[in-house]
């Protein structure tokens, strides 16, 4: 198939048309309709891990349509080591985030799964894209399913959510959108390719550095344009808490690692350090602020935003490596740090917003004061959230370890204060987490509330079981993850590293 | 002949799949099939190590090895795999054999709990993370065990989750080891920067050629580079084996049930910190400065936490204190250099300690749940196997020659006198006032349990019952090591070149080789130990024990009024608990608050985010002004705006 | 002699009273009409102007448009103003600040 990755951005899309015509009405086949579609689309997307060849660095599945002649924008698509595992990761999160949905969903529920699967769709367009005019077209396409998701769906405050989550990422893919028209009156061409190969002057280098750098660190979210994730995490329902950390987050990352890097190397390496710097505030400052949280989803946001500090600090740890050694290594083991956590944020963050979302459903509360003693109602339940909670803690054999230890390695090899700082994740992570798991999990039984509650049903148990074992599987053998990777790292550390200055 | 791969691999398979069987099928295997099934996966455990060590004393060469390849990137290589020469050989059985007892004996103290199968399934997990620690031949997979001790420590302590004490203990344990780990990753990252290889090999043929490295922490201060990591890695040990200051969870850690206070709080876990830095010695021997940190840290522990013991009535806490007093006596071992004796003590603690424990239990269940001592006494008529039992491993602890702790101990602190390292001194001091403290400590437990009048409540009185042979037997085997292991095993452990290359000293440091010039065998040892201040100070502190909480109990209650400030300060546990608690968790979550509030809420949401919404309404209030929405201050203002171009144009024009 | 001087004063003097008509009126649209087509006449007398002291014939052709369009006009203006006072009963200019921000 060498439209693999047309079908896998449109079939989901197509399923969405289709659960949307099929309506409320016949809700019961538009359910199986949505699942059913995100089940092929996570099946589709396996040949793309399979049939990938991880000893080139080269853009595989590619596909090449003209799209907008006038502009020499081509509707073109390809994935490389970076972008593949994070398409399966999209295909393979939506699949719990509809089962997570089948009968919890009260109002226009065809709509909910229709709204994912065009937002699946759309989200792995962007990954896919390899033309940023395309690239720009999908990222501000995944807004508006977003958008009407947590305001149709979401709690109390919806409408202030939703409107700072839009202004705030919309404002910041405005300055992309300057930068890449600025690029492609020099190139006259808008290939991720050729922008690659642009040479820039420092002074330009720097303008378009920072242009990138506020589209993708409020996606990220980055200290200090971080502070639309609380907001829209609380307020979103379940599924879009789920899509919001898992994948949406990571757009920043990938933009970091797709466009900023390779494109403004010798900004980037004069810069570096601002970017480190945000992350270590990311780090510490965010750990304080998660450790005073109410609300579950608001300390689950927090720690996302922590988390996410690894992946700007593993992304730009290399320069300093390179300074003080020459040794590419350490760059590259930065990079695969970010890279792999990611991969494992996504999984975890998306389990630990289900595991709020089994309580939510069950108590219509999120507040941590109204839980206590959980476990004695519902152990299948706790088991699984206090395994989760210990993966969001980094623990080895978990994939959130392998990730911060990788980029703790790094940091180290730049700078002794910067791997301090980092590794004081392990203290605020386990911290922040286990003393909400302490007072929502464990304990006598709190209330009448919580005496009533019922275990996880075989639906709940499957969606929290399967992400159980994948973070399992990631943390005990991230190897084949890497090696996919490595010729895609080693290759775009080598474009870090490169001076484009003409 | 070779050691065979898959043997060693089911050493630490057995008990995870054991582990999964227990606590995921525990509805379907039942309370008989969990207890069978880890006890078996366990006993093979045991067997197999105890044939790999037989192996090894038999000529079989170290094995170290990769099981797979946990990550490669670029070209640094990530493995899990095993390392199996004479120091993990010794801890697997070590390790083993107390679980093996600990679970044997888990059959009767957990009878009538409701979480049995959990429990199994814990322990035997905690055995399989443990091996996982000592077989490791990489950092990574010794950070793996590292932790994976601490998480099964966390849920062990927490295993009655109703209980409030309980599940803050577990927390605070988790999170006291993490600051530990916390420094021991930055020490794994520093091995990784110095190397480029995390493979203990590799790492230890590096360093040293790594011995003048050095490191700029601050601008113009250059540190040598080992003496960092060796003190991070060192943190680390801090952390787990429950040094000053990080040694605040484990006495609160005996909020758990008691056998695994007496497997992972006494014999193994805690003791993993000391195995680490005697696998290490080939980093801390290049590092001065860091060996004098540990002796010093050590010889604190070891001394003041002993002083604890003495005030405290709760059974399991002296037993608890006197752990962490004993894990002081390893650590100033390691920081004389002293390694193998700090890991022969590691191994004889291990015995009498977790006897110790174990008996503390069958009191408690005997009892009917009563720690508290002053309400029990005269004991040894109702429970005389515990009596006896405990008795050797009391004999044990206090250094009685004969007895395994002698051997240790006194080793210990010969090796502490020979060493001429900084802080050896007042490490000498702190572990010979120590050995008097032990005794009284000790005795004084002995003496309120098994001994005077009985002052069994009435609800004790009606529930007491000895404990059964599930519970007794464990205590047996385990009394047998205690009082025979140090006789039999002086000889070829601490002087006969048992550990080979599994331990590096170097020359200057050797004070173990200095210590064998003296050393004549195991009974002119422990006579010559008689002679020897250690003895007279062990004697004078059961002797004390005796006279005040047996003959004269008023002395102890004249001397607790007279020494009132010291008492309060002892029962206080030095302020530790109310420091971390009033000061350090209550500043954190303050500065939690303060930048939620005031940078996220305040300055940032407030400010920055929603200032700019309010800037464009106001801006927007101004310009709405304009727009009064009558047709004439439109066509005014178009005038007005016609004029003033026109008047531009002309005006440019001239 | 009537030169082209003042009938540009005229024009002008009328398109100021026009104009000062529209700002200064607030009590009724008709009156806005008025002034509308009091506009448009002055514009007329200033191609009428032109056209005659240029000599070319354009401008009063300008002007038939003008007045046809400006006949339009007031009769759209008129009807969309009884539908107005339909609605509103008022047709006050004080009154329609529908367009008020």
């Amino acid at each position: 198939m060498n439209n693999l990755l047309s079908i896998l951005v449109w079939l989901p899309i197509a399923t969405g048309l289709v659960v949307l015509i099929l309506g409320e009405g016949r809700l019961a086949v538009a359910r199986w309709v949505a699942l059913i579609g995100s089940i092929i689309t996570f099946v589709l997307s396996l040949p793309l891990w399979a049939g990938f060849d991880g000893d080139t660095a080269k853009l595989q599945f590619v596909e090449r349509l003209p799209w907008i002649n006038s502009l020499h924008s081509d509707y073109a698509l390809g994935v490389d080591g970076i972008s593949m595992p994070l398409i399966v990761l999209t295909a393979f999160i939506t699949i719990p985030v509809i089962i997570a949905a089948w009968t919890v969903i009260e109002k226009r529920a065809a709509q909910y799964f229709a709204a994912f699967l065009v937002l699946e769709g759309l989200m792995i367009g962007t990954f896919a894209a390899t033309d940023a005019l395309l690239f720009y077209f999908f990222w501000e396409a995944m807004l508006i399913p977003m958008f009407l998701i947590i305001g149709i769906w979401g709690g109390p405050r919806r409408v202030y959510a939703t409107i700072k989550f839009f202004l705030y990422t919309f404002l910041g893919s405005v300055f992309m959108l300057v930068a890449l028209i600025y690029m492609y009156l020099k190139t006259g061409d808008y290939s991720i390719a050729a922008l690659h190969a642009l040479p820039l002057t420092l002074n330009e280098q720097i303008w378009i550095f920072f242009a990138f750098l506020f589209a993708f660190a409020v996606k990220v979210p980055m200290w200090p344009v971080h502070t639309w994730l609380p907001d829209a995490h609380v307020e979103a329902p379940t599924g879009g808490s789920v899509i919001l950390a898992a994948i949406m987050q990571k757009m920043g990352g990938y933009g970091l690692l797709r466009f900023s890097l390779p494109i403004t190397p010798d900004a980037s390496r004069d810069l570096d350090w601002l970017v480190i710097l945000l992350s270590l505030i990311a780090v510490v400052y965010i750990g304080f602020v998660a450790l005073v949280q109410q609300d579950m989803k608001k300390l689950i946001a927090y720690s996302s935003i922590a988390h996410m500090g690894f992946v700007t600090l593993g992304a730009f740890i290399g320069y300093d490596i390179v300074a003080n050694s020459g040794d590419l290594r350490g760059a590259t083991m930065g990079i695969d740090g970010a890279m792999v956590q990611m991969v494992s944020h996504g999984l975890i963050s998306g389990a630990m917003f289900l595991c709020v979302g089994v309580l939510y459903d069950r108590m219509h509360s999120r507040e941590i004061s109204a839980y206590g003693g959980v476990v004695n109602t519902m152990p299948k339940f706790a088991a699984l959230m206090v395994l989760f909670a210990m993966a969001n803690a980094g623990l080895p054999a978990t994939s959130g370890f392998v990730g911060e230890f990788l980029v703790i390695l790094a940091a180290f090899k730049a700078n002794f204060w910067y791997a301090l700082l980092a590794a004081t994740t392990l203290i605020w992570g386990a911290a922040y987490t286990l003393w909400m798991v302490k007072r929502v999990i464990f304990g006598p039984v709190a209330n009448d509330q919580v005496a009533a509650l019922t275990d996880l049903d075989a639906r709940e148990f499957l969606i929290l079981g399967v992400l159980a074992v994948a973070v399992l599987l990631l943390g005990i053998w991230p190897a084949p993850l890497l090696d996919v990777m490595r010729a895609t790292t080693h290759h775009l550390v080598e474009q870090m590293m490169a001076s484009k200055l003409p | 002949m070779n050691l065979n791969p898959n043997l060693l691999l089911a050493i630490p398979l057995a008990p995870l799949i054991a582990a999964l069987v227990a606590g995921l099928l525990g509805k379907l295997v039942g309370r008989a099939g969990a207890a069978a099934v880890t006890i078996g996966a366990v006993a093979i455990s045991c067997g197999l190590s105890i044939h790999v060590l037989y192996e090894l004393l038999h000529g079989a060469p170290t094995y170290n090895e990769t099981v797979y390849t946990w990550l490669v990137s670029d070209s640094t290589i990530m493995q899990v795999g095993f390392l199996v020469d004479h120091l993990s050989a010794l801890m697997m059985v070590v390790v083993t054999f107390v679980s093996l007892c600990v679970h044997v004996y888990t059959m009767g103290y957990m009878h009538d709990d409701p979480g049995y199968q959990r429990f199994f399934s814990y322990i035997c997990l905690f055995t399989f993370s443990m091996l996982m620690l000592v077989m490791s031949n990489n950092f990574m997979q010794l950070f793996f065990g590292w932790e994976a001790v601490g998480v099964v420590s966390y849920l062990l302590i927490g295993f009655w989750y109703t209980r409030p004490t309980a599940i803050f203990a577990n927390m605070k344990a988790f999170l006291v080891n993490r600051v530990g780990d916390f420094g021991f990753v930055l020490g794994i990252a520093g091995v990784l920067m110095l190397t480029d290889s995390l493979d203990y090999a590799d790492v230890f043929a590096a360093a040293p050629g790594l011995a003048d490295t050095q490191l700029e922490l601050f601008s113009g201060h250059q540190w040598s580079a080992l003496t960092v990591i060796c003190i991070c890695l060192f943190i680390g040990a801090m952390g787990k084996s429950a040094q000053m200051p990080l040694h605040v969870w484990l006495p609160d850690s005996m909020e758990g049930p008691t056998p695994i206070s007496a497997l992972i709080h006494a014999a193994t876990m805690v003791t993993a910190g000391i195995f680490m830095v005697a696998r290490m010695s080939p980093l801390f021997e290049l590092s001065e400065a860091a060996l004098s940190f540990v002796l010093v840290i050590g010889a604190t522990t070891a001394l003041f936490m002993g002083f604890l013991g003495i005030v405290n009535n709760d059974i399991k806490r002296v037993v608890a204190y006197s752990t962490l007093s004993q894990l002081g006596y390893m650590t100033v071992a390691l920081g004389a250099s002293a390694y193998s004796i700090g890991i022969f003590h590691l191994m004889t603690h291990a015995f009498f300690k977790a006897l110790l424990f174990l008996a503390a239990g069958a009191v408690i269940i005997a009892m009917h749940h009563e720690q508290d001592m002053r309400k029990m006494g005269g004991l040894w008529r109702r429970m005389p196997v515990t009596y006896w039992t405990s008795l050797i491993g009391a004999l044990a602890l206090i250094g009685t020659p004969f007895f395994a702790g002698f051997y240790s101990k006194d080793a210990l602190i010969e090796a502490v006198h020979e060493s001429r390292r900084a802080g050896a001194g007042y490490a000498y001091w702190c572990v010979l006032i120590g050995v008097f403290i032990t005794a009284l400590y000790t005795f004084r437990m002995i003496f309120m349990t098994f001994h005077g009048k009985e002052r069994l409540d009435h609800h004790a009185q009606e529930h007491f019952h000895d404990v059964g042979w599930d519970m007794k037997a464990p205590l047996v085997a385990l009394a047998i090591p205690s009082a025979l292991i140090g006789f039999y095993t002086i000889a070829p452990v601490l002087f006969g070149g048992y550990f080979g290359d599994a331990i590096f000293v170097l020359e200057k440091n050797d004070v173990v080789g200095q210590l064998k010039h003296e050393f004549h065998g195991a009974v002119a040892f422990a006579l010559h130990g008689m002679t020897q201040p250690p003895f007279f100070l062990a004697a004078g502190g059961v002797l004390t024990a005796w006279l005040f909480f047996l003959k004269f109990p008023h002395w102890a209650e004249a001397w607790e009024r007279k020494g009132k400030a010291v008492h309060t300060l002892l029962t206080n546990k030095y302020y530790f608990d109310w420091f971390n608690e009033h000061v350090l968790a209550a500043l954190t979550r303050g500065i939690g608050r303060l930048l939620w509030r005031v940078g996220d809420e305040g300055i940032i949401d407030g400010g920055l985010v929603n200032g700019s919404a309010w800037g464009v309404e106001k801006l927007s209030f101004f310009a709405r002004r304009v727009q009064t929405g009558y047709l004439y201050t439109y066509a005014f203002w178009m005038i007005i705006g016609l004029a003033g171009f026109l008047g531009w144009f002309l005006l440019r024009a001239s | 002699m009537i030169t082209l001087q003042h009938m540009l004063v005229i024009s002008g003097a009328l398109f100021a009273v026009s104009v000062a008509g529209i700002f200064i009126n607030r009590k009724n649209v008709i009156l806005l009409l008025m002034c509308i087509e009091l506009l448009l006449l002055s514009a007329n007398f200033n191609f009428i102007a032109f056209s005659r002291y240029l000599g070319n014939i354009d401008g009063q052709v300008f002007v038939f448009f003008i007045l046809t369009v400006a006949a339009a006009e007031s009769a759209i203006g008129l009807a969309i103003l009884v539908v107005l006072f339909r609605e509103r009963r008022s047709i006050a200019v004080e009154d329609l600040s529908t367009l008020k921000g």
